[in-house]
């Protein structure tokens, strides 16, 4: 039997301090939200530092291929962090969803993708679940043409990895220089992460992998991808409620803080009970896809537990802050509407307990 | 392999469980420190990890061996013996906790009282000094399995002069003296799991206290924080308690099945897994102490998700969940919320959201005690006991 170990490691703490002092240096919430009206919607200074100087881009490659030989556990600490900050930088896009994708193959992207010297982005809806059919929207005939709508972190991306599919070879997926591919951002409900829809006229490609071993490639980034979402979703509830709390005990009315009446302290004690919930399970599935074990359950129950919890953190934040939670000058609209993103980001929470259920053996 | 599944199956070379009789395995599995292996040697344990716990009590039951009925002893196990750990003397821990745990000695907590429920610290039940003795007298109430018990756990007014939280002491009570009283009290289930129990002149030796006397209120909170922890927190395999009984039902019996029920039932199984795992965890971090407030969270969720289980159960039985097994009046000798039938399941889960602090109060405690927001304006707090309203 595995005895998963879900607390934070001492290296995994070091590492959560480093990323955290470097967000709360380069980050803070002024310069977040002036980030989301600038021309420049990406930080790709602090993602430099955070990719290449911190090494957090190549925490799930193995040295041997040029990373840090670290895992899905360390990437989740990082991944909490920046739910804590909403950090406007491709983290997800590439340090998680294309690297993921091109792990098992083993290709020779994944070196530059390791030391931060390339960002890439996989070209998929960002609402695609694990377990879904293999996209076909994109045809792969000697070059690439089709489009794919939502793609996260695309307008960062130097490199595409694309799965198209080819009438002699099948599903595969194939590496695009992003010069060779229309990018238009769509105005996104999540300030601080940008999607945008991804066009191919005959761009030139090249196979990464092909054949089935490219449908489970594009299948485990998005299993790594979701299970490691729920921790993003558990750092962007913790900011949610901690920031709810402090505000809570200063403001006053009725001659008294606010967080002193009882009907406000229990809806915050139900959250600080939903949070413990989604951080086991959070820290399951990074456990679990570190490890290599019960990977399908963990990362649905971790989405089915997390996602609502980070939306519930903020909605309730918003309401308890009154007025002030309304404004567009509080950050807390940023982590609002990352959390109501997130809950749709590879599977709703309903996807995925349909697809518990059936990994469960409960039939319908 | 771990150290500790290598010391469990030398033991049970040297102690076949087939042919050693119950106690007599029980009583050497204690003194070979594989009982609660988190507690300290020469007392049942080792003090290893308290995460490895689950993995020795499956090595046991694996290899069919007998074990100690926890459901006859909860409040021995969970909640008697890690203060008597924590508080009591050295005769009063190597008194105590080998019977404890052997199932020998079976707990009760006097506690609660007529007057004092929520507000446990409000107690009126008077222990007087005399000589070497106390002599206690008053009411207490809702005291599950007093009619099994040997001992009990009781918190007692020593000084009625000082503000409430001052003035408490704390003892072990041997339920066989005289002057104690046990009268059972019938549940919304129709059994009488608790009971009325009255203290009339009973004599307690000095030797039984636990704890400094007026220290009361510090020992009762230790008991509570356990408390809370082993209702909410119980180690489980996936589908273990509540959600495995209904899961059965769900897989055994098809013409119940509707899309809508799939759907609730999911999401329960999803919020029962994730307490599972935040039970495993809770218990990794603890094996550095004792549970603290954190624990609470435990404990309420553990209430709404057996409740919101137990709830859907009957529903899904359709026709079937309009009949009840047994009304009949009677005294049990143990406590299982899984246990009997969905009538059952759904009433006795009830009590899971007031037993042991109601979800109220532990929501009160999570947010003063673990996010720090202010407390409610307390008009008890600078007052002598005797001087309260009541
Ligand atoms: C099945 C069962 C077994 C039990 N076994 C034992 C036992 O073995 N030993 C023992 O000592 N006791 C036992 N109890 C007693 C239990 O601990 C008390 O019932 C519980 O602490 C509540 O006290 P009370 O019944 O006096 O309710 P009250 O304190 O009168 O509460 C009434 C209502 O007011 C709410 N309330 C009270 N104070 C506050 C507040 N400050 N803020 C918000 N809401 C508040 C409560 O949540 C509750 O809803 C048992 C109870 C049950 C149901």
């Amino acid at each position: 039997m595995n005895s998963p170990d879900l607390l934070y490691s001492d290296v995994e703490e070091d590492l959560r301090a480093s990323v955290r002092a470097l967000l709360t240096d380069r980050a803070d919430a002024a310069a977040v939200l002036a980030r989301t009206e600038s021309t420049e919607p990406y930080d790709l200074g602090l993602w430099r530092t955070l990719a290449a100087d911190l090494g957090a881009a190549g925490l799930m490659v193995p040295e041997s291929l040029g990373g840090h030989g670290a895992s899905a556990r360390e990437t989740a600490v990082v991944l909490e962090e920046l739910g804590r900050s909403v950090a406007p930088v491709p983290f997800l896009g590439s340090a998680v969803l294309a690297t993921a994708a091109l792990l098992p193959t083993g290709d020779e992207l994944l070196s530059p993708l390791a030391s931060g010297e390339l960002t890439a982005a996989l070209a998929v809806p960002l609402t695609t679940a694990p377990g879904s059919p293999f996209p076909a929207t994109v045809r792969a005939d000697g070059t690439l043409t089709g489009q794919v709508r939502t793609v996260a972190d695309a307008s960062a991306a130097a490199t595409f990895v694309v799965p198209a599919v080819s009438t002699s070879d099948g599903p595969g997926l194939y590496a695009v220089d992003s010069s060779a591919a229309t990018v238009t951002e769509v105005v996104p409900l999540d300030l601080t992460r940008r999607i945008a829809d991804v066009t191919f006229s005959g761009a030139t490609a090249r196979p990464i992998v092909l054949g089935p071993a490219a449908e489970s490639a594009l299948d485990s980034a998005l299993s790594t991808a979701a299970g490691l979402l729920a921790s993003e979703q558990t750092g962007l509830a913790e900011w949610a409620l901690t920031e709810t709390v402090t505000y809570l005990k200063g403001r006053y009315q009725f001659g008294r803080p606010v967080g002193g009446f009882q009907s406000l302290k229990h809806r915050l004690a139900n959250l600080y009970t939903e949070l413990v919930n989604a951080r086991a399970t959070a820290r399951y599935a990074a456990d679990a896809l570190a490890g290599g074990y019960d990977v399908p359950i963990a990362v649905a129950v971790a989405q089915a537990r997390a996602a609502p919890v980070a939306v519930h953190a903020t909605e309730e934040a918003v309401q308890l802050h009154g007025g002030i939670g309304m404004t567009w000058e509080h950050p807390l609209h940023l982590y609002l509407k990352r959390a109501k993103s997130d809950e749709l980001a590879f599977g709703t929470p309903g996807r995925h307990r349909t697809r518990l259920a059936e990994l469960v053996d409960l039939p319908g | 392999m771990t150290a500790l599944q290598d010391q469990v199956a030398e033991f049970l070379a040297a102690h076949d469980p087939k042919t050693l009789p119950r106690l007599d395995f029980l009583r050497a599995r204690f003194d070979a420190g594989l009982a609660w292996v988190y507690f300290p040697p020469g007392l049942g344990g080792q003090a290893a990890p308290r995460a490895e716990q689950a993995g020795v009590d499956a090595a046991f039951a694996e290899a069919g061996a007998p074990d100690n009925q926890p459901g006859r002893n909860t409040i021995g196990l969970g909640m008697a013996g890690p203060t008597i750990l924590a508080f009591g003397t050295d005769e009063q821990r190597k008194r105590h906790l080998r019977p404890l745990w052997t199932g020998e000695e079976v707990w009760c907590q006097l506690f609660s009282e007529p007057g004092a429920g929520s507000d446990l610290a409000a107690l009126a039940t008077r222990a007087v000094r005399d000589g070497d003795d106390w002599v206690v007298t008053g009411q207490k109430v809702w005291t599950s399995g007093a009619h099994n018990a040997q001992w009990a756990i009781l918190v007692t007014r020593t000084d009625p002069d000082v503000p409430k939280h001052q003035g408490m002491t704390y003892f072990l009570c041997d339920m066989t003296a005289p002057g104690i009283e046990v009268r059972p009290l019938r549940q919304i289930t129709g059994e009488a799991e608790f009971n009325e129990v009255f203290l009339t002149e009973v004599r307690i030796p000095d030797a039984h206290r636990l704890g400094a006397v007026g220290e009361g209120w510090k020992v009762a909170q230790t008991t509570l924080m356990n408390e809370r922890v082993s209702i909410g927190a119980v180690a489980q395999p996936r589908e273990g308690g509540m959600l495995g009984v209904l899961t059965k039902t769900w897989r055994e019996r098809p013409e119940l099945r509707t899309p809508q029920l799939r759907d609730r039932l999911v999401q329960l199984w999803v919020e029962a897994e994730s307490l599972r795992l935040a039970g495993d965890r809770l218990r990794q971090q603890l094996t550095a102490g004792a549970p603290g407030p954190e624990g609470s969270a435990m404990k309420v969720a553990f209430a709404e998700l057996n409740q919101k289980l137990s709830g859907l159960e009957i529903e899904l039985l359709g026709e079937e969940g309009l009949r009840y097994d047994d009304w009949t009046l009677r005294r049990p000798e143990s406590v299982d919320f899984t246990g009997r039938e969905a009538g059952y399941r759904y009433l006795r889960a009830k009590g899971n959201s007031i037993e042991g602090g109601t979800s109220e109060v532990l929501r009160n405690i999570i947010s003063e005690r673990v996010l720090g927001l202010p407390s409610e304006p307390r008009v008890d707090k600078d007052v002598a006991w005797k001087d309260l309203p009541r």
